[in-house]
């Protein structure tokens, strides 16, 4: 089939079995969205930035499953794009970028919008491709589709400099992938794992460290029935959450930096770690030389590089979670005596009953870790949360009532404020029975609002409930704890009506200061099936705790914060 | 401090326009450590082949082959342990030096004057790079007004 490069682009989507697109059309990807204008195989979502536009594939990505696609042009829509790049690479969310690029006999004159974008994009992706001759596009588009999705997901980019889109050559998509110097590691060393086995089955306090590689290789189901077989205990880390169901009697809790005290102590005497698809982040560690110092550690995971990279290996398992725990199970069911562990549990249990996570209520004011459990108790299982950035995402780790896995959708290691309402929106599209809930800050919801008119124009109704501390909050709780209480830059006293912001676009607005008043908000908006903000009045000073303070041991948490 | 120590690495990698700065920038962006680097084509292959000299605790050299291995163009890593290792260096002497001294010299390190100019001459030299460093000193009594080393390539034994 001899066509042009742009319209190879569409085809190669339809091969791929894309739904939708989000982006934002200029200058130099015109060929393209001229194809897109022509074709009905896929939809086309106009954010209305194009920071969202990648947000919103990671969003899809994370709930769905699939390769999320994302389409710029070059130049700023190019640099608007990359905030969400680096977040889907530090996520290992496997997503495709096109981008257009100004043509290739303009390239290196600082012509008009251009930008090296594949420069700028290498260091935060998984792969990227500057195309050079249409004839090149079809295996190149492969490819990145292969890439993103195997492996550790990731982000690849392919950059399309304006000529080549429109240079006619032969498309044929049926070749398979062959990368020679590409080849992940799917099975684990069968030696390997019936060593590891063998070590759990000696050991008195073992604990599965579960990590959000095991949502990426759909392996939680595996997982929730290694740990009940084995009845090995379990924590989880941020990117995790929804591994194991919140009422399972095996899951302690989130670890880390505000994990709860049950999940750091167990972490601190556990004998035999588990780790999953977790990578040692320093959030869950803190102080790597007391990190888990009892324990011999078993560490499986996709990417060769994470193992032994923080924390040294004794059984280093390298290959896709899933399969690596299906090969586990049989021999766990043969070796490990599930009876062996009662004291453990029992010493878990006395952390936790302790130190649980908890809140106090207290004034006038509604507590932003009950709107949480409140959403979580009218919603549950119905609700996909996504969240932005700070205080209000910790609380929503920490006090949501997760059931499964892909329901989390959250910037963990990029931290990216401004994520949460474009990753809901993506949620939403790949999840429409649902309700996609944004739980946000007064401070993140600003940094993407406009896609307010995404949300109205495309029928996206995500609701976003906005926990109002008039703070940038978590910023301000480390100068509370750290600087003294000089809360420089932090006041966000000065707000937009959010209410009438969200009528503004065509959503719903609501202000809550009671109870009675959010659960009516939340219904309403339900019923409405439109955007909306629910901006709920929260105590202003709430500190997320239990926390380690950074470069602290998990051990040594402060569990509360008293005025001085 | 973990103990640092001195590593050459061999890098095959398909021959592609990007792939030099890939590695250049998973060195900086990583804050890893390059001596030297050198790089040129496999000869009728499509493959390059890059000699990094590196230093580090084990731990860093352990996640530098690693990282190295996870770029998608990268074929192979070697991690060199019994080697031969080779280096080159050129030197620009004034020609108002003892031509003499300066040849005898150059033989003991494998080396010969390739030019001779009127106000210059350059001699090449060609050994382990610790041997270069001797020569290097060993020649500044002849005033060089340049030098220049090539990075070293290695193979295995
Ligand atoms: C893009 C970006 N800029 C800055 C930060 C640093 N930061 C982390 S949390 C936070 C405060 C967020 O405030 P808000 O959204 O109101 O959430 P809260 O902590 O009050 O719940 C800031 C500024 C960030 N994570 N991302
Ligand atoms: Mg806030």
């Amino acid at each position: 089939m001899q066509i042009s490069g742009a319209q190879m682009v569409i085809e190669a989507l339809i091969a791929e079995e894309v739904e939708v697109v989000f982006g934002y059309p200029g200058g130099a990807i015109m060929n393209v969205y001229d194809e897109i204008y022509k074709q009905r195989s896929f939809q086309h979502i106009l954010t209305r930035h194009e920071q969202a536009a990648v947000h919103a594939a990671e969003g899809y990505a994370k709930a769905s499953g699939k390769v999320g696609v994302a389409m710029i042009t070059s130049g700023p829509g190019f640099t608007n794009g990359v905030t969400g790049l680096a977040d889907a690479y530090m996520d290992s969310i496997p997503l495709v970028l096109i981008s257009g690029q100004v043509p290739m006999s303009l390239i290196g004159t600082d012509a008009f919008q251009e930008i090296d974008a594949v420069g700028i994009s290498r260091p935060c992706t998984k792969h990227n491709y500057l195309v050079t001759d249409a004839a090149d596009l079809p295996r190149i588009l492969k490819e990145a589709f292969y890439i993103a999705r195997t492996g550790r997901p990731g982000p690849v980019h392919v950059d399309i400099p304006k000529d080549v889109t429109a240079q006619i050559a032969t498309f044929d998509y049926s070749k398979e992938v062959d990368l020679e110097t590409y080849k992940p590691t799917t099975k684990g060393n069968t030696r390997q794992i019936k060593k590891a086995i063998e070590a759990i089955a000696g050991s008195k306090r073992p604990l599965l460290y579960i990590g959000g590689g095991v949502i990426n290789s759909n392996a939680a189901e595996l997982v929730r029935e290694f740990s009940k077989m084995t009845q090995i205990p379990a924590v989880e880390t941020f990117m995790a959450r929804g591994t194991l169901r919140y009422d399972d009697p095996l899951l302690i809790s989130m670890l880390g930096m505000h994990g709860s005290y049950a999940a750091n102590m167990a972490m601190s005497e556990t004998d035999m770690v588990i780790a999953l698809g977790a990578r040692f982040d320093d959030r869950v560690t803190g102080k790597l030389s007391e990190f888990a110092k009892n324990a011999q550690i078993i560490h499986v995971d996709i990417d060769p590089a994470s193992v032994s990279k923080l924390v040294h290996a004794h059984y280093p398992i390298v290959g896709d979670v899933k399969n690596v725990v299906e090969q586990m199970i049989p021999l766990a069911k043969e070796q490990i005596d599930p009876a062996r562990y009662t004291q453990w549990h029992n010493t878990i249990a006395n952390f936790n009953k302790l130190h649980p996570l908890s809140y106090k209520e207290e004034g006038d004011r509604l507590k932003p870790q009950w709107v949480v459990e409140r959403i979580g108790q009218l919603l549950g299982d119905d609700a996909n949360i996504s969240t932005d950035v700070g205080q209000h995402q910790m609380w929503t780790a920490q006090f949501y009532p997760f059931t499964r896995p892909r329901q989390w959708v959250s910037s963990g290691g990029l931290g990216t404020m401004g994520f949460g309402f474009p990753a809901a929106l993506g949620v939403k599209r790949a999840d429409m029975e649902r309700v996609s809930i944004n739980i946000t800050g007064d401070g993140s919801i600003l940094m993407n609002i406009q896609e307010l008119m995404t949300a109205v124009e495309f029928k996206l109704p995500v609701i976003n409930v906005i926990l109002n501390n008039n703070f940038l909050g978590m910023v301000r709780q480390w100068q509370t704890l750290f600087y003294d209480k000089r809360h420089s830059q932090t006041d966000l006293s000065i707000q937009p009506d959010f209410v009438k912001l969200a009528d503004a676009f065509g959503g719903v607005g609501y202000r809550v200061t009671t109870k009675e008043e959010f659960d009516a908000a939340l219904k309403d908006a339900i019923e409405k099936n439109v955007v909306a903000i629910i901006d709920v009045a929260v105590n202003r000073f709430e500190n997320v705790l239990p926390m380690v303070p950074a470069g602290g041991s998990l051990f040594n948490m402060m569990l509360e914060y008293k005025e001085k | 401090m973990e103990q640092t120590e001195r590593r050459v690495i061999s890098v095959i990698v398909m021959n592609e326009a990007s792939v030099l700065s890939r590695i250049a920038g998973l060195f900086s962006g990583r804050g890893y450590n390059i001596e030297s680097l050198t790089v040129a084509p496999i000869p009728d292959s499509k493959y390059s082949r890059l000699t990094i000299v590196t230093s580090g605790s084990v731990r860093v050299i352990e996640q530098i082959t690693k990282q190295l291995h996870k770029l998608i163009p990268v074929l192979k890593v070697y991690e060199h342990a019994d080697l031969v290792e080779t280096e080159m260096a050129l030197v620009k002497i004034p020609m108002s030096e003892s031509l003499g001294d300066i040849e005898a010299l150059t033989h003991a390190y494998n080396g010969r004057i390739v030019n001779v100019g009127s106000d210059t001459m350059i001699v090449t030299v060609s050994d382990e790079p610790s041997r270069i460093n001797h020569f290097l000193e060993a020649i500044k009594r002849f005033h060089p007004k340049e030098i220049v080393r090539s990075g070293s390539v290695a193979l295995e034994r």
